[in-house]
């Protein structure tokens, strides 16, 4: 059962005024609508959302990310059901699905977004609530940089330490050999050489 | 409900001067080794045997699915989750397709939801006697249980392969429906075979429930409280077995299988013990929800007729949606922004997330529980690293 | 450690089994495998090993290994169904296909295809191909002995090593092939229908044409016949 999320929104409201967070609008079939939550409420909507009996997320089942170098694509999959003002630039967002096991209901879609995809690409973690989340965010932090502000191990899980690109992001550029040996030799090496500029 | 305060982490390996200890030994067990069921490493600090850190290393096997995914076509993406959990393709398909109707709104033919069942818990059947067979191995016997296991997983593979023309890699799904038909006499062949599946799960139960050695080596490890269990985000039969009855095919039952009438087996401390037992239990459920299927399949269609193959575009939105696979809740996340290639394509891997308790499970414990604790969870390194 | 109390389970100690005398598993166990032992000797469901290559087990009709491409009549350089669309090429999961349009001097596309690649090392036989071929060119054939010795150049198949002519599709796959000639004559037929009706139609036309051209040429004439000349 899809949870009534404006009115999951008015409680929010009355619990926590200080709470931002507005509902967006699943355009597509499968109605689906979702809470956009600005970084600094976050961690304090995701605990009610937990602790509230009538509501009762207990369960944090996904979390992602994101990249919308074009944030008008953003606006056209989750559309604002107020009137707010359209986000500048492109940025990073993460996406949460609660689902409460004891009342049966969910997806709770969340998301939240960054300032921009260069500078400002902090969000708090919610590992605090959800202890489902220190794998993946550790995730969304290597596949997209996101850095999930107050995660108790933040590195790299998926590529390997010393990569340095974020895979995941619209913008990143694959490399053209993808047998990357760290001690390269005979056809991989000749090829390694074109690739990669020579160590100074 | 959980209060925060019970929610802790074991510290990061690189801020947890306890570990600089000189006779503390460090085993990187892994990536390489025998019991830990693909690429997947360990690294284990030890206190003579007692575990004192266990942090798990990922990514071995990692191929960027989903970034290949969303430079492709939606269908072409279809074979490719056929790779994730590679003992279970069927349910892969599934939760893929049905995300995909989901998102793009398209019906499924009766028929289709019938046929769907039936290969997604065959596909329970054999992931879960596989899982006994490893298990097994993973405590020492190594091969007569394992290869019976795998004679019944055979058998169900080779109806496998007459339906969708390949053992494992069945790319079966349609958005809409199946991609063929039920070959002539495939679900009299396949009421025949679950006939004398019941005697193989006495035959294996009697073989080793209540053996003295695995009564002594699964009992009381690797538990955890309930509540812990579902903050971790842990699901499937990891979950069950600790009391939480929470399947997806009854919680929010998805295509038909609110028609059936099955029961949901829970443990009660969640051990490895329990884990291993709740498996045989939902062999025996599985067996009768086939039963009903094949009782029940319906003539008619098994694709919907307006089901597009070539050119196939999903409305802009977005849409979660899961099923009940055999490791646990399988989901697919996909956001569409009108195209022929999803804009984000994110699948929810059972298997990776059910590792997100491992080392709390495993503190405290010898080496070598560490090793059944992991068999336990039962995971898939190619979902686990997509 | 940060670990809290709910990390280490209770140390208690395993229940003894119902079966307190020590070793009775591991006699239950032998009777179970020594039973299988003897059943393996005389059951059939029970004598699973083929001993391949000697003996081999029939093919499924729905099994799938790499695909081929079919041709209709004896030559396979002309009767190619395949015209060099690029479905396959842009549905195929893993980009193992390369075609390129045969085209004459002009530069007038031919509806064959000059190359048609299939790079079997990189093939994953998932049968997508077959799938959205509208022309019913592409198959899964059966055949699996294909092992070579070199790792790259006998791997890719061009188009003459892929084409096979609609008779082995028949035999490898009779109920589909069966299913596609009855359709392909149904289309061929209301396509030579649809042809002669158009002929038809075109004669006719034509012949109206003419006859409304001789009438507005007899009617000219007739109006031209007074004779009243331009001043």
């Amino acid at each position: 059962m899809t949870p009534d999320v404006s009115a999951i929104l008015t409680r929010l409201r009355e619990a926590l005024p200080d709470a931002m967070a507005a509902h967006r609008r699943n355009p597509g079939p499968s109605g689906q609508d979702s809470l956009l939550v600005a970084p600094e409420s976050l961690v304090a909507v995701c605990r009610f959302l937990r602790d509230d009996p009538a509501l009762a997320f207990d369960l944090l089942t996904n979390l992602t990310g994101v990249d919308w170098p074009d944030p008008a694509k953003a606006e056209a999959v989750a559309v604002p059901v107020e009137e707010t003002a359209a986000p500048a630039c492109g940025f990073l967002e993460t996406v949460y699905h609660l689902y409460s096991t004891t009342r049966r209901e969910g997806p709770l879609v969340l998301r939240c977004r960054t300032a921009d995809r260069a500078e400002n690409v902090a969000i708090p973690s919610v590992v605090a609530v959800y202890r489902s989340a220190e794998l993946q965010e550790r995730e969304v932090y290597d596949l997209f940089g996101i850095v999930f502000t107050g995660h108790p191990d933040l590195r790299r899980i998926l590529m390997w330490d010393e990569f340095t690109d974020h895979p995941m992001r619209k913008d990143y550029v694959a490399p053209d050999d993808y047998e990357y040996e760290p001690t390269p030799h005979d056809e991989v090496l000749e090829k390694a050489k074109r690739h990669y500029p020579a160590a100074p | 409900m959980i209060p925060d305060s019970a929610i802790s982490f074991p510290p990061s390996p690189n801020a947890n001067p306890a570990l600089d200890d000189d006779q503390l030994l460090h085993v990187s067990l892994g990536p390489q080794h025998p019991s830990t069921h693909g690429v997947f490493r360990m690294n284990v600090v030890l206190d003579g045997e007692t575990v004192v850190s266990l942090k798990p290393v990922f990514g071995y096997l990692h191929r960027n699915h989903e970034k290949i995914a969303e430079g492709s076509t939606y269908l072409s993406s279809m074979p490719f989750t056929d790779r994730l959990d590679y003992i279970c393709p069927l349910t892969n398909n599934w939760a893929y397709a049905h995300a995909v109707e989901k998102l793009a709104g398209i019906e499924v033919p009766e028929r289709a939801e019938y046929i769907r069942v039936i290969t997604a818990e065959l596909t329970r059947l054999i992931n879960h006697t596989a899982f006994a067979g490893f298990f097994m191995g993973d405590m020492g016997a190594w091969g007569s249980a394992l290869m019976y296991a795998f004679r019944e997983r055979e058998l169900i593979l080779d109806l496998f392969e007459d339906l969708t023309g390949a053992r494992m890699m069945s790319n079966f799904m349609r958005f809409g429906g199946c991609r063929n038909d039920l070959p002539d006499g495939w679900a009299d062949r396949a009421k025949k075979y679950l006939a004398t599946f019941p005697a193989f799960l006495d035959e294996l139960e009697k073989f080793l429930i209540g053996n003295e050695i695995l009564l002594a080596r699964t009992q009381d490890i690797g538990a955890l409280p309930a509540a812990t269990l579902v903050n971790g985000g842990i699901t499937g039969p990891m979950l069950r077995a600790a009391g939480v009855a929470y399947d997806l095919r009854k919680a929010r039952p998805y295509g038909i299988y609110d028609r059936f009438k099955f029961r949901i087996p829970i443990g009660e401390k969640g051990d490895c013990y329990d884990r291993f037992m709740i498996r045989f239990l939902e062999m025996r459920e599985s067996l009768a929800i086939l039963n009903q299927a094949l009782d029940q399949l319906p003539a008619g269609e098994y694709i919907h007729p307006k089901a597009k193959i070539r050119g196939f575009k999903a409305p802009a939105g977005e849409a979660y949606a899961a099923i009940e696979g055999p490791k646990g809740e399988l989901g697919f996340h996909l956001i569409s922004d009108g195209t022929f290639t999803p804009y984000r394509y994110r699948i929810r891997p059972p298997s990776f997330i059910n590792l997100t308790l491992l080392e709390d499970m495993c503190l405290g414990l010898d080496l070598a529980d560490v090793v059944l604790i992991l068999g336990s969870v039962d995971i898939v390194l190619g979902e686990v690293d997509r | 450690m940060a670990a809290t109390e709910s990390t280490t389970p209770a140390a208690t100690p395993p229940p003894v089994s119902e079966w307190s005398l020590p070793g009775m598993g591991l006699i239950k166990g032998l009777v179970v495998t020594g039973a299988n032992m003897a059943q393996s000797f005389y059951r059939k469901d029970r004598m699973t090993t083929v001993q391949y290559p000697e003996e081999r087990v029939a093919i499924s009709p729905n099994f799938r290994n790499f695909p081929f491409l079919a041709y209709d009549g004896e030559d396979p350089a002309t009767g190619l169904r395949c015209t060099a669309c690029s479905i396959c090429e842009k549905e195929c999961p893993p980009q193992c296909i390369y075609i390129v349009m045969d085209r004459d001097e002009n530069g007038k596309a031919l509806k064959r295809p000059k190359v048609f690649d299939i790079d079997v090392s990189v093939c994953m036989n998932c049968g997508i191909c077959a799938e959205v071929c509208p022309f019913d060119s592409i198959y899964m054939d059966g055949e699996y002995e294909i092992a070579t010795g070199d790792r790259f150049g006998s791997l890719v198949f061009h188009k003459e090593r892929l084409a096979r002519s609609t008779d082995y599709h028949a035999k490898l796959r009779p109920a589909q092939a069966a299913e596609v000639a009855a359709r392909r004559k149904a289309d061929a037929e209301k396509k030579a229908a649809a042809a002669a009706a158009k002929e038809a139609k075109a004669k006719a036309e034509k012949e109206a044409k003419e006859k409304a051209a001789r009438e507005a040429a007899a009617a000219a004439a007739a109006g031209d016949a007074p004779g009243t000349p331009p001043p």
